[in-house]
């Protein structure tokens, strides 16, 4: 490197004012066809790059991202599943010998050894043959692993209803609706129906009775005889009262319907 | 008058080196796919980066609409969903590359690591690639609970409990990340969505420049 004596810098900077060509050094470390970067193989690379693009949109398009309802912290019995590169660690802790007494083994012990293993890989692995045939023992490793996380992921979703789940869980926006607990209707409602639709209607056992699309005749109906799981003979009172229950149910919808 | 504006700016601060290392170097035959079409193994660590440009870009557009408060989160993101021109497009975008993203990851390492091309002088590259791994993983597991649906929050409270299990700093992880010993709420929302947008993607963008640094310093590993 040019030192010293004779060196000219712009104005008072590090930067050198005699310009000199920025000539790259050889690629001959492997020879062959080499080719040059930019700009030939970055416009292979920039090709590659739009076909995955493409491909990548128009799975974008087909399926559109999915959300589930609002999260409902009181919810029992929503069966909880981790997005799925972590479905293999979710079904580890299942077994016996990984789970329960021995959970520290399935969640810290065993996955850390694993990753642990990863990380260290160059320091484990230290012989000069790079060749996956030349190095069984790593190889074999790793295809274990490879092996049980597949069939892991595999266990821990084969028995899931995706449809069922779905459908449960479709992302619904609750409207806003003011109730009045003094009105007449809600004094019948808190009698028969509050136990399983909630004191703000917003459902329990029963489904949410804000949304539904039912006239006052057919409430009538539903409250005497049921409907799909709901038994007959929930309501409990005079005809007077099942019409003003009817009234405040069919009002409250109007509301959430603004 | 590009040539002059550039003459002028390289002369004070000499910016020809810069571009010029990433630019001028050759490619060797082995690792391109016109030459030997298997050598699309090596476009993996490449599309994974391509795709971790789309999750940044992406993101940032969902931040325009979202609000990490448990109240509106998962209304911003049904707004997002359901009205805004393009949000399901550009939220899609952003869900499946998650996946897509660790899906390239993971062939990229399996790449390197049946070409043993962690081996010596690369071993500095592969932690810090691990590393890199370890970061997206906390990517996918802190934003999944961002649109606050019912996945997203039993599967992050059965993860912090996972992480409880951790012997002596068990708790105290479980408090950093969550903001309270028992409560999955408003805390550990705001908690997630601070590490999700700020804390890892400032890991990954240090160690994404290492790795990159590391390579162009030492080249593709050679042929096998």
């Amino acid at each position: 490197m040019h030192k010293g004596k004779g060196m000219k810098f712009v104005g008072d900077s590090r930067i050198k004012a005699d310009r000199q060509p920025n000539i790259p050094k050889d690629y001959s470390e492997y020879p062959g066809r080499t080719e040059a970067f930019w700009p030939n193989f970055l416009l292979k690379e920039w090709l590659v790059g739009a076909v995955f693009l493409v491909g990548f949109l128009v799975m974008t398009l087909a399926e559109p991202a999915p959300l589930e309802k609002m999260a409902d912290p009181t919810d029992t019995t929503y069966i909880p599943l981790p997005d799925w590169y972590f479905l293999f660690l979710y079904q580890f802790l299942k077994y016996e010998f990984a789970g329960g007494n021995y959970v520290l083994i399935g969640a810290i012990v065993a996955p850390g050894l694993a990753f642990g293993a990863l990380l260290l890989a160059p320091f484990l692995d230290k012989g000069s043959q790079r060749r996956p045939v030349k190095r069984p023992i790593t190889t074999g490793i790793m295809l274990l692993a490879i092996t049980s996380v597949i069939w892991l992921t595999y266990e821990s979703v084969a028995e899931v209803d995706w449809e069922t789940r779905t459908e449960q869980n479709k992302p619904v926006l609750q409207p806003e609706v003011e109730i009045d607990k003094e009105s007449d209707g809600y004094a019948v409602f808190n009698k028969s129906c509050v136990s399983c639709h909630g004191d703000n209607l917003q459902g329990g056992v029963g489904p949410t009775l804000i949304g539904v699309d039912y006239s006052v005749e057919e409430i009538k109906k539903i409250a005497v005889e049921g409907t799909g799981d709901m038994p007959s003979g929930q309501f409990k009172g005079s005809d007077e009262e099942l019409q003003q229950l009817a009234e405040f149910i069919v009002s409250v919808n109007e509301q959430a319907d603004e | 008058m590009m040539q002059k504006i550039y003459d002028w700016v390289d002369e004070r601060m000499d910016i020809t080196p810069l571009w010029r290392d990433i630019a001028d170097h050759e490619v060797p035959e082995h690792v391109n796919p016109a030459h030997h079409f298997s050598a699309f193994v090596y476009c993996f660590g490449g599309l994974t980066f391509f795709v971790t440009v789309i999750q940044i870009l992406s993101g940032m557009f969902l931040t325009m609409y979202y609000v990490p408060d448990i109240e509106n989160a998962w209304k911003s993101v049904y707004y997002l969903q359901s009205e805004v021109a393009s949000g399901q497009i550009v939220r899609g975008m952003h869900h499946w590359g998650a996946s897509v993203v660790i899906v390239m990851l993971f062939l990229h390492t399996l790449r390197v690591f049946f070409q043993g091309a962690y081996k010596k002088p690369r071993e500095l590259n592969w932690i810090v690639g691990v590393l890199l791994f370890f970061v997206m993983l906390g990517l996918g597991f802190t934003g999944y609970l961002l649109p606050w649906d019912n996945k997203a929050y039993f599967a992050t409270q059965v993860g912090l409990q996972i992480a409880e299990t951790t012997p002596f700093i068990g708790d105290s992880v479980k408090i950093l990340l969550s903001g309270d010993a028992d409560i999955v709420g408003a805390q550990t929302l705001t908690r997630f969505f601070a590490i999700h947008v700020f804390f890892l993607p400032a890991a990954l963008f240090g160690l994404m420049a290492v790795h990159f640094i590391m390579i162009r310093k030492q080249g593709i590993s050679g042929p096998l």
